[in-house]
Order: C-alpha cells, then sequence, then structure tokens
C-alpha cells in the first residue's frame, strides 16, 4: 500500500506553461537520477484519474460515478472517459443539473451501503450542494456515534483555470479543509490522482477530492508500483517534492509545479529550497511541515485561494504553535489576491501567485531583500 | 392538479380573446394564453411519451393554438403581426445577435477571446421576440449565454465586444467577462455562471417593482422582470422554489425557458422526467405556454401578452420556446452528441430567414432594405472589434477596485469616526 518512491531530484521540475490554453506541450523531466531499472512510463493526471475510477469500480461492483456529463460526454473534462461502455448506464450516472439533488443522493447511497464516487463539473457548483456535503456527510458519522459512516467521494476541478471568471475560479480548499468529519485531498502529479483517488474511494469516510483543470492535460513519469491496480498512497501524509535546507515551501494542487521553478530559480542564488507537496489538506500533515521547517528554520506557504482563512493560515498557525523556537525568519503566506477572480487576462494573472512572488517571499525570509511592508 | 386550475381559471386575460377575431373557436378554452392547464393539452401529453423514445429528433409540440393563429395570419393579410418598422426593427436585431456571435467565434480562435464563451447562433427570436417589448426601466436576467440578451436591451455592441476582449471600455471593465454582463444602465442583471442562479434574482428584481408600486407608492411603477434560462435549469431546486414565490405574490416576471433540447451534452428527455416545461408553471398557478421558439412573431406575441399581464399586476407567467442552438454548447464544446440531422432541421428553421420570407411574401420590405441592414449590422460589429481592439487593458490598480461599494468597511462614517460611535447611529437617523 506504501508504494511512495521518494524521489530525490527535481523530477518535479515540470514546466507548468501559464498560458490560458490547454497544456498540451509538455516536456519531461530528464532526472539525472533514475532509480528505477526501466524508464520511467509517463501518464497524464487525466489518464491517471481514468485508470484509478476503471479500476476501483471493476474491483468493488459497490462503487459508482455519478454527475454531470459523465456518462455519453466522457466526462465534462473527459476524466470518465469509456467508463459509460465499460459499466454501463447504471454504474456511471448522467444526472440532470440538480447538484443539491444528487449530492443528497449519493450521501443516501452512502449511508445504505453504497460507495458513490459523486463528480461536480467544478467545485464551485459544489457551493450548490454544500448542504449536503457538510451536513449529511461529514457530521454523519458523529451525529449517529458511528452507526453511519459515509464512504463517499465529491470530486471535482477547483481553484482557478484560465480566464473562467469570478464564479469559477474560486479555491475550496480552506472552506472544506475546516470542516471535521471531512477528508480533503489535493493531488498534484498523476502518481497523487493515481493513489489518492483509489485511497479516497476506499476510505469509509466522506473524502473531497479537489483536482485542477489545468493540471488535468499534464504528463508526470509514474512509477511501475504505481501503476499497479493496488497502488494507494496513505491520506494525511505530504509528501517531500525536493529536498533542501534554506527554507521550507509548503504548496498543493498546481502551486506545487510553481514551487517547484521557483526552488530551481532559487537553487541559483544559493538558497536551497524544500518543497512540500501537501496532498492532504485534511488531516493536515503537521509532523511533516513542522519537521521540515526544524530543519530549514524558514516557511513559505504558497497558495491559490484567497489569503484571509485560507490554508496558509493554518499552516503558519500551526508552525508558530509546534516550532517556535526554530523559527529564524517571519513566516511568509503567499495567497491569491483578496478579490473576485477578474476576467480580463492582466488582471488575472495578478490575481494568482506567480514564481517571482514565490522566489520573493522566499528570499525575504532568507533576508536576501529588502522586506516589504505588505504583500502587493 | 385541481387546485391549479382553480388557480389559473381566476385570471383572464382580456386582450387575446377581443383583439384577434380569426382564432378559430374549436378549442373551447376561453383564451389560448390559459390553454396549456385544460383539456386542449391533453392532445401534446400523448406526443410526449412518443417523444421521449426517438431521443434525437425534435420535439414537435408546439402550441396548437398559436400555430392556428399564424396559419390564419398567413392567409388574411389584413392581420398582419408586425408593421413594417416593428419587422425592420426585429430584423435587425436579430442579425446584430447573430453576426455578433459569429464574430466572437471568429476572435476566440484567433485568440483575442478566452475563458468559457457560449454563443446563441440560433435562438436570437426568443431574445428578440421577447426583449424588445421591455422599456429601458424593465430588467433581464441571463445565464451565461448573454451576449444576445444585452444586445438586445440595448448595452452598446463596443461595450459588449471590449468586454468579451477584457478591456477596460467593456461594459464591466474587463472583471466580468463572457459570462458576467452586467449594465445599470439598461437594467442588465446579469449574465450568471451557474445556471439557475439568475432566477432568484429576476425574482427579487420583479419583487423590487412590486414593492415600489406597494411600499414606495409609485404608482406607475409597472416594471416588469425578464428572466431567461435554458432547460437544464428546469430540472434545478431554484426554478421552482421561484415559481412558488413569483406565484404566491404575484410578482411580474416573465420566465422565459430556452429549451434548446441539450445542455452541454445531455439531452432534455434524458435529464427530465417530463419533459414538458411549460406544464410547472400551472403546477405552481400560473400560465404556461410553449411557443415556437424559431418563430420570432410567435415568440413576440406570447411575450407581449405575459408582459401585459405583469404590468397588470396579474403575475408571472412561464413561456417554454422551443429553440435549437446551431453551435456547440460554448467554444470549446466539440459537440458531437448531437444527430446532424435533427442540427440540419433545425438550420432549415433558422429565425432570420423565416422572418425575413414572411416580411417578403407579406410586401413589407425589400430584399434590398434587408441587405442594407446586413451591411448596416456588418459595419457595426467590425466597428466594435476594432474599438475593443484598440482600448486598453485594465491597469494594475483596477485589480483591486470595487470589491465593496464602501471601501472604508461598514463600520467608518464618511467623518473618519467610527460609526457605532455616533449616538444617533443606532436612532434610525443615521445615514448608514
Amino acid at each position: 500500500m506504501w508504494g511512495i518512491i521518494r524521489q530525490k531530484v527535481g523530477s518535479g521540475g515540470l514546466p507548468v506553461p501559464i498560458s490560458g490554453k490547454s497544456l498540451q506541450s509538455i516536456r519531461p523531466a530528464v532526472s539525472a537520477m533514475r532509480s528505477y531499472s526501466s524508464a520511467a512510463k509517463e501518464m497524464t493526471v487525466r489518464d491517471a484519474l481514468n485508470s484509478a475510477l476503471d479500476e476501483e469500480m471493476s474491483a468493488d461492483p459497490k462503487v459508482f460515478l455519478m454527475g454531470e456529463e459523465v456518462g455519453e460526454y466522457q466526462g465534462a473534462y473527459k476524466i470518465s472517459k469509456g467508463l459509460l461502455e465499460k459499466y454501463g448506464p447504471e454504474r456511471v450516472l448522467d444526472t440532470p443539473i440538480t447538484e443539491a439533488g444528487f449530492a443528497g443522493i449519493g450521501v443516501g447511497a452512502a449511508y445504505y451501503g453504497l460507495k458513490p464516487v459523486v463528480e461536480f463539473m467544478t467545485f464551485n457548483f459544489s457551493m450548490q450542494a454544500i448542504d449536503h456535503i457538510i451536513n449529511s456527510a461529514a457530521k454523519s458519522n458523529y451525529m449517529s456515534a458511528g452507526q453511519i459512516s459515509v464512504p463517499i467521494v465529491f470530486r471535482g476541478p477547483n481553484g482557478a483555470a484560465a480566464g473562467v471568471g469570478a464564479q469559477h475560479s474560486q479555491c475550496f480548499a480552506p472552506w472544506y479543509g475546516s470542516c471535521p468529519g471531512l477528508k480533503v485531498l489535493v493531488p498534484y502529479s498523476s502518481e497523487d490522482a493515481r493513489g489518492l483517488l483509489k485511497a479516497a474511494i476506499r476510505d469509509p469516510d466522506p473524502v473531497v477530492f479537489l483536482e485542477n483543470e489545468l493540471l488535468y492535460g499534464e504528463s508526470f513519469p509514474v512509477s511501475a508500483e504505481a501503476l499497479d491496480s493496488s497502488f494507494c498512497l496513505p491520506i494525511g501524509k505530504a509528501k517531500i517534492e525536493r529536498e533542501g535546507k534554506d527554507v521550507t515551501i509548503t504548496a498543493y494542487s498546481k502551486m506545487v509545479g510553481y514551487a517547484l521553478k521557483a526552488a530551481e530559480i532559487l537553487a541559483k542564488e544559493g538558497i536551497s529550497a524544500e518543497v512540500i507537496n501537501l496532498r492532504s489538506i485534511r488531516p493536515l500533515d503537521k509532523s511533516t511541515i513542522n519537521a521540515s521547517v526544524r530543519k530549514t528554520n524558514r516557511l513559505v506557504t504558497v497558495e491559490e485561494g484567497f489569503p484571509q482563512h485560507g490554508v496558509g493560515a493554518e499552516i503558519c498557525t500551526c508552525v508558530i504553535e509546534e516550532s517556535f523556537g526554530y523559527l529564524d525568519a517571519p513566516v511568509e503566506r503567499i495567497a491569491g489576491a483578496d478579490v473576485p477572480m477578474p476576467y480580463a487576462a492582466n488582471l488575472e494573472r495578478m490575481a494568482v501567485p506567480q514564481v517571482e512572488d514565490i522566489v520573493r517571499a522566499a528570499k525575504r525570509t532568507c533576508y536576501r531583500s529588502v522586506p516589504m511592508a505588505a504583500a502587493a | 392538479m385541481s387546485c391549479s386550475f382553480s388557480a389559473v381559471n381566476s385570471i383572464q386575460p382580456r386582450s387575446l380573446s377581443t383583439d384577434n377575431p380569426s382564432i378559430t373557436p374549436f378549442k373551447p378554452t376561453p383564451s389560448p394564453f390559459l390553454g396549456s392547464t385544460l383539456k386542449p393539452r391533453f392532445n401534446s401529453l400523448k406526443k410526449s411519451p412518443s417523444a421521449s423514445t426517438r431521443r434525437r429528433s425534435s420535439i414537435v409540440a408546439v402550441s396548437d393554438v398559436v400555430k392556428e393563429k399564424s396559419l390564419n395570419f398567413k392567409s388574411s393579410p389584413s392581420n398582419l403581426l408586425i408593421t413594417k418598422e416593428e419587422g425592420l426593427v426585429l430584423y435587425e436585431d436579430m442579425v446584430l445577435g447573430r453576426a455578433f456571435e459569429d464574430m466572437c467565434a471568429q476572435m476566440y480562435y484567433r485568440g483575442k477571446m478566452f475563458g468559457f464563451v457560449h454563443l446563441y447562433n440560433g435562438q436570437e427570436a426568443v431574445s428578440t421576440g421577447c426583449i424588445k417589448l421591455l422599456k429601458q426601466e424593465d430588467s433581464v436576467v441571463s445565464t451565461y449565454r448573454d451576449h444576445v440578451h444585452s444586445l438586445s436591451k440595448g448595452v452598446p455592441a463596443r461595450q459588449v465586444m471590449s468586454e468579451l476582449f477584457g478591456k477596460t471600455t467593456g461594459c464591466v471593465r474587463g472583471q466580468g467577462g463572457s459570462m458576467h454582463m452586467f449594465s445599470k444602465e439598461f437594467n442588465v442583471l446579469g449574465g450568471f455562471a451557474f445556471i439557475g442562479e439568475g432566477i432568484p434574482v429576476a425574482t427579487g428584481a420583479a419583487f423590487t417593482s412590486r414593492y415600489k408600486r406597494e411600499v414606495l407608492k409609485e404608482a406607475d411603477c409597472d416594471h416588469v422582470t425578464m428572466a431567461f434560462f435554458g432547460d437544464g435549469t428546469c430540472n434545478n431546486g431554484q426554478f421552482f422554489e421561484c415559481l412558488n414565490m413569483a406565484a404566491l405574490w404575484k410578482l411580474p416576471i416573465i420566465f422565459v425557458v430556452e429549451n434548446n433540447l441539450w445542455a452541454i451534452g445531455m439531452s432534455h428527455l434524458r435529464a427530465t422526467s417530463d419533459p414538458a416545461i411549460w406544464k410547472k408553471g400551472p403546477a405552481f398557478g400560473m400560465p404556461g405556454v410553449h411557443v415556437d421558439g424559431m418563430d420570432v412573431l410567435k415568440v413576440r406575441e406570447v411575450a407581449k401578452e405575459a408582459v401585459e399581464r405583469a404590468r397588470r399586476g396579474e403575475g408571472p407567467t412561464l413561456i417554454e420556446c422551443e429553440t435549437y442552438r446551431f453551435r456547440g454548447h460554448s467554444l470549446a464544446d466539440p459537440d458531437e452528441l448531437r444527430d446532424p440531422a435533427e442540427k440540419a432541421h433545425y438550420a432549415t428553421r433558422d429565425p432570420i430567414t423565416a422572418l425575413k420570407k414572411y416580411m417578403i411574401e407579406n410586401k413589407l420590405a425589400s430584399e434590398a432594405e434587408f441587405k442594407a441592414i446586413d451591411k448596416k449590422i456588418d459595419e457595426v460589429v467590425e466597428d466594435a472589434v476594432e474599438f475593443a481592439d484598440a482600448s486598453p487593458h485594465p491597469g494594475r490598480s483596477q485589480l483591486l477596485e470595487n470589491v465593496f461599494a464602501d471601501p472604508k468597511g461598514f463600520g467608518i462614517g464618511p467623518d473618519g469616526k467610527y460609526r457605532c460611535e455616533d449616538p444617533k447611529f443606532t436612532e434610525g437617523t443615521a445615514h448608514v
């Protein structure tokens, strides 16, 4: 089950094109240190999710998929491609546009013994169903004193895409991450996507699985172990994507790619950054983060969502609570701008953290630049 | 649903029965507008089960009375539905919508526009037929497919095009984009990305209108609101909640369903237990009408009655327009699931050519006049693109603007002190 292989070098240093269009142009990272005997296979996140769903559905007949356009349309983002032909319309259900309705139906099915995977076309639409995610799913095991568990997975793209405006671009990790009773996962690479989705489907508790639309087309190398159908990643463990000793940068989802690029830039300037891919917002892997900060003594948290009450706020606080003595510099939070996402391309670029912002913040913690009064 | 019958029977619109003597009265209903609740509708009830087995074919369920009225009108030219001026206005509006959307597609593929763009080609009759009856003070609420609704309501093409390009001269300064067109001047209350989201907003605008009339005693306030949404939305809870409240409080709102049979790739028949959306109106106590949404004159007629009902204070109406979108759901949609035969069928019912044909046959206008309008619209659209291209991108400082209407925060008064320290704050005399 522990199919994690520590990849020593920045194999995550894949360039993330920031253009507004599709991400078909990806250059595989050339890793100087190959720890596998055979060449690592590449897989897009989309294929990783598709294969994970496929394998879990074939392994357990109680797993079914429900959502808008998951069947005949092959998935709004083609994640459930081929599943309708394989499993039939009883297990891959095209729903009407009724988020509150079908999320509730999923929760009810889970109460009574099935394992639904509910897809939201984007997590913004989950706001129409949030009553069921929180009140019916997350709180049930507690309210029923353990009698009723809800083995449901809510999945879909989260966060900003390209030019889709304010109502399609919010990151929901902080909202769901604050709710007890939920498990919140945020994969970055294909291996994360496969392992975490399989773990989520097998998990007996409600899991909110936040993907990212711009990552769907990105390719990552996957080990042979990750391709095995029993591969699972543990929920609640972060991954150290890149080891370093000067500053810890925590990130999740798309921002891991940005953090890795920033780490490359910082390495050229002599700052060795440790990049942590959180993988799990709830439960948050506080021990890994704290161990890393105790090693490097500096922290920069990166997220795409709104700054107030964000994931970074929680991480900074838990580090201050547990490792205050080890900090050599004030903790830095990088988040999206505190405004609804604008549509205009140049404003959108300013509203989302960019690699330069991460580099600047890391340098600030290393006192390599003049500290700024307030983040731009 | 006996309760709905009694509620509907109490509503008697007077205009239709007196103004249209050409209706052959073999339908027992007192007014064709209410016909959806009573016996005549059982004909179309029988049609729907068979329609559901043919998933990919068009639903042929035009309101019988409206169909027969149009037949009569074709044969008796003295009862033309429109005058020449009105006809040309309608034609121009529809051509503007079509040309604008075609230009949007071009610009998208050239990279000037980005994100989600949903085009309205094929549905122009609904927008033109309904919105051209409204005054500037009436409001329109739409979904993401809102370019043409904004244009019909009066927002200049330049502003809409700039908005799509993300420039600061756009109708919302580049902050909204394709899906979020707002205009206070022309009372376009959005542009919403979530389907169903606009319906409660529209109901609220209608509530304001009624409130102004009854509570604030602005006696001549007869503003109506039109909410546009699609067939997929009609399965959403918000729709039903608003139908209930609008009918309960007799709000001056017209719910216009643009039933184009497809919600991205989901056929209406696969998603809806009872595909006849107009029947959902009477279930809540308001008239539900089904009309051929590819015919601008029929839409206009039905909408006119609904608007007049609303202005008189008789409450809401649900209009289901059977229409079709010629392009995919959005410019990112490959549109593979729709049957090409279905698309071809609807292409022959193009609303613009239909209106042109009607007007030429009834000698209302000549080919040359139509060509002149086509040319004029082409120039308008070209000008809009040039204007948008030449407009500046939003400045850096615009990112943080407009988050609040009162940026200092609720607590700080105009003199810079906390409002709660003002002894008059809780007396109700302080200005908040």
